[in-house]
């Protein structure tokens, strides 16, 4: 069955508090009131990233050159590549996605950002809190735990900012003045949940009060697979779920698949994080019972594609323009929302212990994790961005061409890293399998696929740099009258800029 | 259903309770509470806390981040059995015609060499049937366990590694990548220390084809004047020449760590290949 189910949901007749016409906010009035503190976050979240992806490269050339910058100790190979990493999750990733969670929280329920002072504090907090942990593993402060290695009291930092952040969302639902939860919402206020239980479980049970022995591991293992599966992959569907309806114009095609993708989600992704310890020292049961829940998930995965691929043909059947399907914005969506079914069928394949004795511990797990984080998550946030900043600002992007090569730069910048690690990983875990090779042999042997990467981290940065360049334009066009009536204000400049000012 | 946020709500608080309860608490219960166990045979304590230079290496291992390139577990993918002759005893002739029974080729060279290995690749059942036929009163033949898997095969261990070996250990880096090789019985493979930290300093100087970056920051460097000589303890003069290149605390400790990496004691859950010596042959080796 399928029901109809908009991006704005219709009204319905009953008479639940949530439900109340009154004190409905325009999508104007939405995008005025997210205006500052999100632009904060916004342009803050692509710094890291920018940032993040400079180490990543400078990481790839030491794989190549082992002499290039080796000589200071905060650039050696084991503290950059961590420290890019977590500029990108935390930095980056989680930033900007706490940034569309508001904004999507506002616009689905109707409601105006009323909590703009606590964002911005949070804001600043989040960034302390970055600056100090990616400090800290660079000076080698490092937890020394995957995805986790910000040492406590940078954890600490993030926690009291994700808190705040949380409790608005939070409370912009509740204040919702629509009546039905659109996908997006139910992905979203899942993460809002989730997010904290696991970052503090994790900090809890490895950092503060550590468990022992490889139950660390366990741990270390169910916090990262956890993070990127509970915590970006919703803040991602709820993208993709917001914005493919909301571009091709098209009704989601069914919202009874799209629970089903839900709850199915949302059970199989907790347990399906410690395929990584396959053959490790644990129990077998442990990665046995993620392998299972990995190959369950496929049935989120085929459930949610399904829901995409038919609402878009739908749009390409309406007989309404077809615009949308040359946009950039849907490009950016829709490959992410590629790289996320992608994904997770080649997890599933890695987490069967025959794939995984040959996968695990080359890098084809570091392909796979790219195509996650820079195939999925980058992708559909920077639709995002796209779609949402010159709402915000009132101001067009200046130049739609640099989104374009943004866009193909993305595209074969991932595809390049997934599909030359990919290779040279499972290469690598041939010839690891095959004890007459000499091991030198099989590491010497990856590094023509390293070099794809390499092109294709430069390709990610180039797209970066694009898109930074078309936000400094769109900002200084933003920002140049506002400035010039402060300073007319200050300075006793013409009524004329101090009446700008004011409205 | 969708559309109430309190049972949203609770179906999202559910389901994250359902792995923390699967996936941390079981296993919390199961290898959590693990303590230190009194090896057999040798009596000793197993694992012991590292010493204090080895402790301190731990750290440095942490702080550059050495788990981001090398692992430090050993997969073992399962074990079969081999036919060891231990002791022939004296009635060769007995010995040598149930061999000639059993198709095993050449007997006599083969019992003037024991303890010698006679069959390989087999399983439990096989091994021990055979060796009961072959044992008599003064012969002595036994099924000895083989660890299988490439890492094994690589020299990296001699068993997997099991969560009883990184008890002591916070934090427990078992690494996911391995561009460098495995680390997990370092330790073991008796690499003498001026070598060890020279490949710390000038890795391609030691192993021309491998990747590893130079950690010359962990030592320090001291311009030799003319004649002089570097000092015990220095690196070797051709690694730098004209230069004195002595470890830092840092570069000490990190060696101590290394040093102390041995996941080879035998457990029960993962027992070490025993293979019969000459002399006295020890009991057989455990059953898996």
């Amino acid at each position: 069955m399928t029901s109809p189910s908009s991006p704005l949901p219709a009204e319905t007749g009953a008479s639940d508090a949530a439900c109340s016409v009154d004190g409905r906010a325009t999508a104007a009035e939405v995008d005025a009131s997210c205006r500052w503190p999100l632009l904060l976050l916004f342009t803050s979240g692509v710094c890291w990233l920018v940032f993040g992806t400079v180490l990543a490269l400078i990481a790839a050339i030491k794989l190549h050159k082992g002499d290039f910058l080796a000589d200071t100790s905060w650039l050696t190979l084991g503290r950059i590549r961590p420290a890019s990493m977590n500029s990108f999750l935390y930095g980056f990733a989680s930033q900007v996605g706490m940034g569309v969670l508001l904004w999507m929280m506002c616009r689905l329920g109707h409601v105006r950002l009323f909590f703009q002072w606590p964002v911005m504090v949070a804001w600043k907090l989040w960034n302390i809190g970055v600056t100090v942990g990616v400090l800290a593993i660079l000076l080698g402060g490092s937890t020394g735990f995957e995805w986790l290695e910000m040492p406590r009291y940078a954890a600490g930092i993030l926690f009291a900012a994700y808190a705040m952040v949380g409790v608005c969302a939070v409370a912009t639902f509740t204040m919702r003045r629509v009546c039905e939860v659109y996908p997006s919402q139910w992905y979203l206020l899942a993460a809002l949940f989730w997010f904290p239980w696991i970052y503090s479980a994790a900090n809890y049970l490895l950092v503060l009060d550590p468990v022992r022995g490889t139950m660390q591991a366990a741990v270390n293992a169910w916090f990262a697979g956890n993070f990127a599966g509970l915590w970006l992959t919703p803040l991602g569907l709820a993208g993709v779920f917001y914005f493919l309806p909301r571009l091709t114009g098209q009704s989601l095609h069914s919202r009874e698949l799209a629970a089903f993708g839900f709850w199915t989600l949302a059970f199989f992704t907790n347990f399906s994080g410690l395929t990584g310890l396959i053959g490790g020292p644990v129990p077998r049961w442990m990665p046995a019972v993620s392998t299972a829940a990995t190959v369950c998930l496929l049935v989120a995965v085929v459930s949610n594609g399904l829901n995409w691929y038919l609402t878009c043909r739908a749009g390409c059947t309406s007989g309404q323009s077809n615009s949308w399907k040359t946009d950039s914005i849907f490009g950016f969506v829709r490959l992410g929302a590629l790289a996320y079914l992608v994904h997770g069928v080649v997890s599933a394949v890695m987490s069967i212990p025959q794939v995984a004795a040959v996968t695990n511990f080359t890098y084809a797990t570091v392909a796979r994790n790219n195509l996650l984080l820079h195939g999925f998550i980058g992708m559909v946030l920077f639709g995002c961005l796209y779609y949402i900043i010159p709402r915000l600002v009132q101001v067009k992007w200046p130049n739609e061409k640099w989104i374009r090569v943004h866009l193909l730069c993305s595209l074969v910048g991932v595809a390049l890293l997934f599909l030359g690690l990919g290779l040279g990983g499972v290469l690598q875990g041939f010839k690891l399998a095959r004890p007459s090779v000499p091991f030198m042999d099989v590491v010497r042997g990856t590094v023509p696929f390293v070099g794809f990467s390499t092109l294709g981290v430069l390709l990610l940065l180039a797209g970066q740099l694009a898109f930074v360049a078309n936000l400094a334009g769109l900002l200084r066009a933003f920002l140049t009258p506002i400035c010039q009536s402060i300073c007319g204000e200050c300075c006793g400049g013409v009524p004329a800029a101090k009446a700008g000012a004011k409205s | 259903m969708m559309n109430n946020g309190a049972i949203l709500f609770f179906g999202i608080l559910l389901t994250l309770a359902s792995s923390f309860w699967g996936l941390l608490l079981a296993p919390q219960l199961q290898i959590g509470r693990a303590q230190p166990v009194v090896l057999e045979g040798t009596g000793e304590i197993y694992p012991s806390p590292r010493p204090g230079l080895a402790q301190q290496g731990a750290d440095v291992y942490r702080a550059q981040g050495c788990a981001e390139c090398h692992t430090r577990q050993v997969r073992q993918t399962g074990v079969n059995f081999d036919l060891w002759l231990a002791d022939a005893g004296t009635n060769t002739a007995a010995l040598a015609a149930t061999m000639n029974r059993l198709n095993i080729a050449d007997p006599a060279k083969l019992i003037a060499q024991a303890p010698v290995k006679l069959l390989g690749g087999l399983n439990i059942a096989q091994a021990s049937s055979l060796a009961g036929q072959l044992t008599n009163d003064e012969s002595k033949a036994q099924a000895v366990l083989v660890t299988l898997g490439p890492d094994i095969q690589r020299g990296w261990g001699k068993r997997a590694t099991v969560t009883q070996d990184y008890l002591y250990d916070h934090p427990v880096q078992l690494g996911s990548l391995r561009v460098g090789p495995d680390l997990a019985n370092y330790g073991t493979r008796a690499v003498p220390a001026l070598l060890a930290l020279q490949h710390l300093y000038a890795p391609q100087s030691t192993m021309p084809k491998s990747m590893m970056p130079p950690y010359r920051y962990l030592f320090s460097k001291r311009k030799l004047v003319e004649g002089e000589k570097p000092r015990a303890g220095a690196l070797p003069a051709n690694v730098e020449p004209g230069y004195e290149v002595t470890p830092r605390p840092e570069a000490e400790a990190l060696l101590a760590y290394l040093m102390s990496l041995k996941a080879d004691a035998p457990l029960a859950e993962a027992p070490v290949p025993a293979p019969p010596v000459k002399v006295a042959p020890p009991a057989p080796a455990p059953a898996p």
